[in-house]
């Protein structure tokens, strides 16, 4: 045997074509049709070998691929490793392996040695030899690469000892960025596929469609409708052929957890789907993944490759008499087509617009026939709600918002990266204790939480915890989980301008009140930050909100007026600020600012006219630097260099 | 004779007749085709349309329509360098706006726009999905992360 998907011995018999019902137990359990003490060895030798267990003769070095460390130059990395490796005889004792996201992005290109779990962060094609010398071959860790905890200035040997990751709880996130998603032994080496296996062999369909009502999983695409009573949906729905859908169009700016699940564990969205077709009676899915997201395609391409292969997808499947065939579809760029019914349009082939419900995709869907669709976040946390049972799932969480949610933590925070936690933890923890505070040591101000769909939510609130229905009456939502931290150098009327120019823009133009009344209010938003805004305005903005919040048909006008009532609701003196006053308090928006340079206090070093990027600034040794107002695009770089403080922002 | 012959065979039309051949009879084909005929020519010249709309048997407004709906489809050519901003939110709140206007600036063009030696073309998106690393932009499908307005000039100097 040299990989874990060969047959043990001739005796093991399973195939594609002549599927074996115990398969999947039989790779890590095995072997179950024949007792042979070599056969299991063998088995186990394998296994703790991609499960880099204290216990195996090989270690392994791991290279984050991800979006994130990809761009900061990982493959190079790997290559260089390799090359090292050989150099030093070290190739059977060492394995290198590309895995998908850790969440850090921050601290990328990051560079894991297992079983030891020793973290390397920032590493460079540099720092390679010094690895390979002095970590693997003497042993002994490299101090200057590992993760310096901004707080204590203390180093942190270990990925765990790290308080990014000591306060998480990685359910969902825990195969990434440890196996390699492109070979699917390593997902079946941390019990992959067990969970649709016990569907599949030990429940009729009700009884999955039980279990997962039973364990309180809510969906992870925003609205966090109970996943079981939607599936009870489909599976009561009339007809004869009946499909899933996989959302992974992951339309909000600023959220990545579908891309990194996707990217760093594919086969545990392709289970989801499987257990949940079992449970509905479909035999036919769809993952409708966003064009700018070409290595979760490819990735999913080759995962869904790997288990037909074996026989995970296609006829007959573990010879249960159930098959299911699944499908790749790439977006084309529109963010309305995360919306349910617009996105089943663009897989027709259609122009992704919204259908008025009734009638439901449960019972008219994907060409007409009864539909399941949920988010890849969703569809993820099914396989562990099969593994281990509803009970277990059912201890994380709150009591209506059960187990974990994953969270971009983006903007001015220190740590910026991927977080998954239990549901119910405060705001305060997520974005101080793990994500590290605010940036340069400057001012919280807000959190956008939930998106384009989504509200601000203020200091005063950060103790809310985080679950579906709190944050609704905060009048923010969970939405996907982006987590935007702003500081007091934004402006939060140019944030809710932001979201409306992104939701009037995406407007698919169906209906008149999105269409028009996007457009309207972004008008008004657009002319208070330049510092023409009326005293109307403010009252006119809020009726036209709730106009559009009442009367759109679908979701995406529905909740499009939310950035706005929200900042409306806490940081109504920024609006008053701009209208009244004719200032940006947070010093952002550029209609109201200009730059200068006071002479007495310029000591003519030119600093900021080299570094300006538009060359607006001149000046030489005997002459006082000035700035020319009309080409500055007040980008503030002078006076970020300056370092007489001679550049002046009024 | 067949030296003769075979200049005259435009081998991404060979591409675009494989790919309609290979589609015509799948339901909801439209978008793949469009998508792929737009990655053989780079852009979706009209009588391209014309000849999917022909082999889909699918009415030509129908297949405009869809081709303007998603912001993915093009029917002008790109230039040699595709310049993508992110102004996803992330990217906003760091200062992507600013990294924006350099750009802008630099190479005196608008979203969509490309420049009149063809050299680049500058497009707008929101989100890539490296908001660890905001602002960022990439060339060619390259992230450049932690970006601000002086690093611009440098990093597309690199692309000629
Ligand atoms: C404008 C708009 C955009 C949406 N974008 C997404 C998205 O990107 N991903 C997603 O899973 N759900 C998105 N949704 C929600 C879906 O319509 C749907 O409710 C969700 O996929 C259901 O999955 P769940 O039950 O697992 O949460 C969007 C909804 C609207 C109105
Ligand atoms: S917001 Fe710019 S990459 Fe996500």
């Amino acid at each position: 045997m040299k990989s874990l998907l060969d047959p043990c011995c001739e005796r093991c018999t399973h195939t594609a074509q002549t599927p074996c019902k115990d398969y999947v137990r039989c790779l890590t359990e095995g072997p179950i049709c024949h007792d042979d003490e070599q056969c299991k060895a063998e088995r186990q030798r394998l296994l703790a070998e991609i499960k880099t267990e204290k216990t195996s003769a090989k270690k392994a070095v791991l290279f984050c691929t991800g979006t994130g460390c990809a761009s900061s130059g990982a493959h190079s990395l790997i290559d260089l490793m390799e090359s090292e490796l050989k150099k030093h005889g070290l190739e059977n004792t060492f394995t290198t392996r590309p895995t998908g996201c850790h969440g850090f992005c921050e601290q990328g290109p990051i560079v894991i040695v297992e079983p030891d779990q020793t973290f390397y962060t920032h590493v460079t094609p540099e720092d390679i030899p010094e690895i390979v010398e002095k970590d693997l071959i003497q042993g002994e860790r490299v101090e200057r690469l590992l993760y310096v905890d901004p707080t204590s200035g203390e180093h942190a040997t270990t990925y765990n000892n790290t308080p990014f990751y000591a306060k998480q709880n990685r359910i969902i996130l825990h195969n990434c960025g440890h196996i390699n998603p492109e070979r699917i032994e390593e997902y079946f080496a941390q019990d992959g596929y067990k969970g649709f296996a016990r569907a599949i062999q030990e429940m009729q369909p009700l009884e999955v469609i039980e279990e997962v009502k039973k364990s309180g999983l809510r969906g992870r695409g925003g609205a966090g409708f109970p996943t079981g009573l939607k599936w009870s949906f489909a599976q009561q729905a009339e007809g004869d052929k009946k499909y899933v859908i996989c959302n992974a169009d992951e339309g909000d700016p600023g959220a990545f957890m579908d891309r990194s699940v996707l990217e760093g564990d594919p086969h545990s969205v392709i289970e989801g789907m499987l257990i949940g077709a079992y449970a509905i009676g479909a035999d036919e899915g769809y993952i409708y993944c966003r064009a700018e997201y070409p290595l979760a395609i490819k990735r999913l391409e080759i995962a869904i490759k790997q288990a037909q292969e074996v026989g995970l997808l296609g006829e007959n499947i573990l010879n249960s008499g159930f098959s299911f065939n699944l499908h790749v579809k790439a977006g084309a760029g529109a963010f309305v087509c995360g919306e349910e019914t617009a996105l089943m349009a663009s897989i027709e082939g259609n122009r992704g617009m919204p259908k008025v419900r009734p009638p439901f995709p449960a019972q008219k869907g994907l060409w007409a026939k009864p539909t399941n669709n949920n988010n890849v976040e969703t569809w993820s946390n099914v396989p562990h709600i099969l593994r281990h049972g509803a009970d277990w799932y059912a201890q994380y969480g709150t009591e209506k918002s059960k187990g974990t949610k994953i969270f971009a933590l983006t903007g001015k925070l220190n740590n910026t990266g991927l977080v998954e936690v239990p549901m119910g933890m405060s705001l305060r923890e997520i974005i101080f204790d793990i994500g590290g505070g605010v940036q340069n040591g400057k001012k919280f101000k807000a959190v956008q939480i939930g998106g384009p769909s989504g509200g601000c939510i203020p200091e005063e609130m950060l103790d809310l915890p985080v679950d579906f229905d709190t944050l609704v009456q905060a009048g923010a939502m969970v939405g996907s989980g982006g987590l935007v931290i702003m500081d007091e150098d934004t402006c939060m009327v140019d944030v809710a301008r932001f979201f409306l120019n992104f939701t009037q823009k995406e407007s698919c133009g169906k209906c008149t009140p999105c269409r028009e009344g996007t457009k309207r209010m972004l008008e008004i938003l657009t002319r208070i930050t330049k510092g023409e805004g009326k005293e109307e305005d403010l009252v006119t903005l809020e009726n036209l909100a709730h106009v559009v919040k009442n009367t759109s048909l679908c979701g995406l006008g529905q909740t499009a007026p939310n950035p706005v009532l929200a900042t409306l609701k806490y940081f109504r003196h920024e609006y008053e600020a701009h209208i009244y006053d004719k200032q940006c308090p947070a010093h952002a928006c550029s209609a109201l600012l200009s730059y200068s340079i006071d002479a007495d206090k310029c000591k003519k070093c030119g600093l900021c006219a080299r570094n300006c990027p538009v060359s607006c600034i001149s000046g030489d040794k005997n002459t006082p630097y000035q700035i020319n107002t009309e080409a500055c695009i007040k980008c503030g770089t002078c006076l970020d260099k300056c370092k007489f403080g001679a550049v002046v922002r009024a | 004779m067949s030296a003769v012959h075979e200049e005259l065979i435009d081998p991404k039309q060979v591409k675009l007749d494989e790919l309609l051949d290979h589609y015509k009879t799948q339901k909801g084909a439209l978008i793949p085709v469009l998508q792929q005929a737009q990655d053989i020519y780079g852009y979706l010249p009209a009588d391209v349309l014309k000849q999917i709309s022909k082999a889909l048997r699918l009415p030509l407004a129908k297949v405009y329509g869809v081709v303007t709906f998603y912001a993915q489809f093009r029917l002008t050519p790109m230039g040699r360098n595709v310049v993508r901003v992110c102004l996803g939110t992330a990217c906003h709140v760091r200062g992507g706006a600013k990294v924006l206007e350099t750009i802008q600036k630099e190479l005196k063009i608008e979203d969509g726009g490309t420049t009149e030696d063809g050299r680049y073309t500058l497009e707008i998106v929101a989100c890539i999905g490296a908001c660890g690393l905001a602002p960022v932009f990439s060339v060619n499908n390259v992230v450049h992360g932690k970006m601000s307005p002086d690093k611009v000039a440098g990093v597309l100097a690199k692309y000629e």
